[in-house]
C-alpha cells in the first residue's frame, strides 16, 4: 500500500481536528475526498505533508512502508507527495523557472542522480507547459505573482508535472475555475495518472470529478471518513447534498 | 550637555591636534574657500565636538567607544609604488570602468598628474590639485550645501579633510564610461581616515559613478567622507555605493546633492559588510520637475550595525523622490532607517514616496526605523511605509512542499526579498555581479571578503540558485 493512514488525531493550537481518520490508498488509484466545510479535508492534507503547526497527536501516517509522521516537508516532497495548494503562495522575486530548476534538482539530488542539464531542464518545462496550456512568458514571471485564480491552478498542475509525484494530492483545485480551466486542468491531471502514481482529490463539489474519475469517493464528517463507495457516491452527494449523511451519523 | 561632554575625548584631542599641527602649514596652501572653511569648521567642532547619543539622529548609534581609542590622523601621503591592480583586483566581466583610487585617505594614482581628462570629456582627480586647477569652481561649489554644523564629525571632517576626488562633468558632456572610485585602507595601525569629494554635472550631462569603501586589512579604520554633489539642469547622475568594510571598522559616510530642474538622481547603496556603518543622505530638490531614487540593501550579521539616514527635501513644484531600503538582519545585528520627507510650502505637485522593510532572522537582531513627514504644500501625494518581519511561512512550506530545505528555502526568499532593489541597478553587468554577491554574502560565504566586492563577485560560473548550493 502507497499511503495508510491510520487512526489519525491532529489539532491545531490544542483544537482536535482529525478525529481518527483512515484511509489507504494503492498505486494507480484516484480517491475523491468530498464533504461539507469545516470537516477537516484541508487540515488532512496539512499533515500529510508536514505542515508547522499541525500536531499529530496520535496515529500513523504511513508512506511506502516508512512512518512518516516526523519528517519534514521537504523530505516528503522529494520522497514523491505533493499537495497542489488550495491557495497557492505568491513569492515575488522568484521566477517559476527558477524555482523549478531548484526543486527539480533537490529531488534529483536527493535520489542520487546529477543536477538536470540546462537543455534537458528547458525542453522538459517547455513540454509540462503544454500539457496545461501555459503560456510561456509566465515561467518568467515570480511565482504566482499577479496569476488569476486560473493561472495559479494551472502552474500547481504544471509544477506536478515537472516533479512527476508518486502521490498528489489536490485540494480544492476546482475552486475558482471557469469550465475551459477546468478541464485543462482535469486533462493535465489524467495525462499524468497511471499506475504508478496515485491522487488524493479534495473537493467540495462533484463538478471535477465528470472530468478526472475517481475509483472510491470518501465523505468527510467532523474529522474522518463517515461513508465510502464507488463514483455514484458523488453524484448521489450532488442530488442529494450533505444533510442526508449528517442524519445518517445523527441517528446511529 | 552630559558630563562626558566636558572631557575631550581622545579622538577629539587627536583632531584639534591634527588641525593645529597643520592649520599654519600646509592648510595655509589651500584655496582661500577652503582654508576659511577649516577653520570655521573646527571653532564649530569645538563647540558641537563628537555626537553622541543623547543627540536624537545619534540615539541608536553609539561610536562613543571608538572616541576613547588613538587613532593615527592624516597619514603621510603614500608613495606611488604599486599599481592599483596589484593592490586590488577588480575585474567585473563585461564592466568596463575608469578606475580612480584613494589610498589611506589619498589620491592615488600613477601619474604624477593629479587631474585627467578622460576621453568623453570627464574631468576627474584630486580635491587638492583641483583647488588649483579649477579655483572658480571651488569658490562657487566647495562647502556651499554640506553643512559641517550637522555634527561633529562632518565638522571634524571638514576642518581636517586630507584629500578626496573631484569629479567635474561639463554642460553637455555625456560620460560614456562609468567612473569607480575604490577608496581603499591598508595601514597596519589604526588610523582615522577623513576624505572630502566634490562631484559636478553641468546642465545636460550624464554620470555613472561607482563608490567602493574597502578595507584589505584586519585593522580598524574609521573613515568620515564627505561627499557634495551638485546636478545642473537635466543631468543624470547614477550613483553606487558599494561598502565592504571589515568588522572592526567604521564609516561615517555623508551624502549632500542638490538638484536643479529635470536633473535625475539614482542612488543605490548596497552594505555589505562593516563594523558600524552610518549613511547620510541629504538631497535637495531645488529646480522644477526634479528626479531622487535613492534606495539601498543591506545584509548584516555577527554584531554589525549599519544606520541610513535619507532626508529629502522638495523646495521646488513637481518633483518626484521615492526612498527605498530593504534590509536583511542576522544574529546579533541591528540596523537603522531615519527616512525625512521634507515638502516645501511652494512644492506643489509633489510626489514622494518612502519604504524600508526588514526581516530579522533572530530574536537578537534589531531594527530601528523611523519615518517623518514635514509637508507645508496642500495638492502632494507622499507615503510612507516600514515594515518589520521574519521571513513569510507560508512562502516557506510552498518552497519545502516542492522538495527544497529549509535552508536553501530561506535563502531564497531572503534574495527574492532584496532583489526589488538590485532589480534597480541600471548596468547590466553591475547588476550580475551584485546580484552574484549577494547571492554569496546571503549563504554566508563573504562574512568578511579581503578584496573588492566586484572582486568577489566575479565568479567564472554565475551562481544560480539550484538545489545544492554548497556545491556551486
Amino acid at each position: 500500500m502507497l499511503l495508510n493512514i491510520k487512526n489519525l488525531h491532529v489539532s491545531i493550537n490544542g483544537k482536535e481536528i482529525l478525529r481518527g481518520f483512515n484511509l489507504g490508498v494503492n498505486n494507480g488509484e484516484v480517491h475523491a475526498i468530498m464533504g461539507p466545510n469545516g470537516t477537516g479535508k484541508s487540515t488532512l492534507a496539512a499533515a500529510i505533508t508536514g505542515r508547522e503547526g499541525y500536531e499529530i497527536t496520535s496515529g500513523e501516517i504511513i508512506y511506502k512502508g516508512q512512518n512518516i509522521n516526523n519528517q519534514s516537508p521537504d523530505i516528503r516532497a522529494n520522497e514523491g507527495i505533493f499537495l497542489s495548494f488550495q491557495y497557492p503562495v505568491e513569492i515575488p522575486g522568484v521566477s517559476i523557472t527558477n524555482f523549478m530548476r531548484t526543486a527539480l534538482n533537490a529531488k534529483r539530488e536527493f535520489e542520487g542522480l546529477p543536477a538536470i542539464k540546462a537543455g534537458d531542464f528547458l525542453k522538459k518545462m517547455e513540454e509540462k507547459k503544454k500539457l496545461v496550456d501555459i503560456q510561456s512568458k509566465l515561467t518568467n514571471r515570480s511565482v504566482n505573482e499577479g496569476f488569476s485564480g486560473g493561472e495559479k491552478k494551472k502552474n500547481e498542475i504544471f509544477q506536478m508535472a515537472m516533479l512527476e509525484p508518486t502521490l498528489a494530492i489536490l485540494d480544492e483545485t476546482d475552486s475558482g475555475l471557469d469550465i475551459d480551466a477546468l478541464k485543462v486542468v482535469a486533462n493535465g491531471v489524467n495525462a499524468l495518472r497511471s499506475d504508478k502514481n496515485a491522487f488524493i482529490i479534495i473537493t467540495h463539489y462533484q463538478r471535477l470529478l465528470d472530468y478526472i474519475v475517481p475509483d472510491f469517493v470518501h465523505v468527510m464528517f467532523d474529522g474522518k471518513i463517515v461513508k465510502s463507495g464507488g463514483k455514484g457516491l458523488a453524484i448521489e452527494l450532488e442530488k442529494r447534498g450533505y444533510d442526508w449523511i449528517k442524519d445518517q451519523m445523527a441517528n446511529r | 550637555m552630559g558630563l562626558s561632554k566636558n572631557k575631550y575625548f581622545p579622538l577629539e584631542l587627536s583632531i584639534l591636534k591634527h588641525y593645529n599641527d597643520n592649520h599654519n602649514g600646509i592648510y595655509n596652501s589651500c584655496h582661500p574657500k577652503v582654508k576659511e572653511t577649516r577653520d570655521s569648521a573646527i571653532v564649530q567642532f569645538e563647540n558641537i565636538r563628537l555626537p553622541l547619543t543623547n543627540s536624537e539622529k545619534w540615539r541608536s548609534t553609539n561610536l562613543q567607544d571608538l572616541y576613547e581609542l588613538e587613532y593615527l590622523m592624516g597619514d603621510e601621503k603614500p608613495v606611488f609604488d604599486k599599481h592599483i591592480n596589484e593592490i586590488f583586483q577588480c575585474n567585473v566581466r563585461g564592466f568596463d570602468t575608469n578606475v580612480f583610487s584613494m589610498l589611506n585617505g589619498w589620491y592615488y594614482n600613477s601619474n604624477t598628474q593629479q587631474i585627467h581628462t578622460l576621453d568623453d570629456g570627464v574631468i576627474i582627480g584630486s580635491i587638492l590639485a583641483a583647488q588649483k586647477a579649477f579655483p572658480e569652481l571651488i569658490s562657487k561649489y566647495f562647502n556651499e550645501i554640506a553643512s559641517p554644523s550637522t555634527h561633529g564629525l562632518l565638522a571634524a571632517n571638514a576642518a581636517v579633510f586630507t584629500d578626496g576626488i573631484f569629479i567635474y562633468v561639463p554642460d553637455n558632456v555625456e560620460s560614456k564610461k562609468a567612473v569607480q572610485l575604490i577608496n581603499m585602507v591598508n595601514r597596519d595601525s589604526n588610523i582615522m581616515i577623513n576624505s572630502r569629494n566634490l562631484v559636478i554635472l553641468g546642465q545636460n550631462s550624464s554620470l555613472s559613478f561607482l563608490h567602493c569603501d574597502d578595507s584589505i586589512n584586519q585593522h580598524p579604520a574609521f573613515l568620515v567622507t564627505n561627499t557634495e554633489v551638485f546636478l545642473g539642469e537635466n543631468a543624470k547622475l547614477d550613483l553606487y555605493k558599494l561598502q565592504n568594510l571589515n568588522n572592526w571598522s567604521t564609516l561615517a559616510n555623508s551624502t549632500f546633492v542638490q538638484q536643479e530642474s529635470n536633473s535625475k538622481l539614482k542612488i543605490n547603496v548596497l552594505t555589505f559588510n562593516g563594523g558600524i556603518i552610518r549613511n547620510e543622505f541629504n538631497i535637495d530638490l531645488i529646480g522644477e520637475g526634479a528626479d531622487a531614487d535613492v534606495s539601498g540593501i543591506y545584509l548584516m550579521d555577527k554584531k554589525q550595525h549599519v544606520d541610513n539616514q535619507v532626508m529629502l527635501k522638495h523646495s521646488a513644484p513637481n518633483c518626484t523622490s521615492n526612498e527605498m531600503f530593504k534590509g536583511v538582519l542576522d544574529e546579533s545585528a541591528s540596523a537603522v532607517f531615519n527616512g525625512y520627507i521634507y515638502v516645501a510650502r511652494d512644492a506643489q505637485k509633489t510626489l514622494a514616496f518612502q519604504k524600508n522593510a526588514n526581516i530579522l532572522m533572530t530574536n537578537e537582531a534589531r531594527i530601528d526605523s523611523m519615518p517623518f513627514l514635514e509637508i507645508y504644500a496642500d495638492d502632494v501625494k507622499c507615503s510612507h511605509g516600514a515594515t518589520v518581519g521574519q521571513l513569510d511561512k507560508d512562502a516557506l512550506f510552498y518552497l519545502m512542499q516542492r522538495g527544497i530545505s529549509e535552508s536553501d528555502a530561506k535563502l531564497l526568499l531572503m534574495y527574492a526579498f532584496v532583489t526589488e532593489v538590485t532589480g534597480k541597478i541600471m548596468i547590466e553587468p553591475l547588476k550580475v555581479s551584485i546580484d552574484d554577491m549577494v547571492k554569496k554574502r546571503l549563504r554566508g560565504d563573504l562574512s568578511i571578503c579581503d578584496k573588492c566586492v566586484l572582486h568577489c563577485s566575479t565568479p567564472d560560473i554565475p551562481i544560480e540558485f539550484e538545489i545544492d548550493l554548497s556545491k556551486i
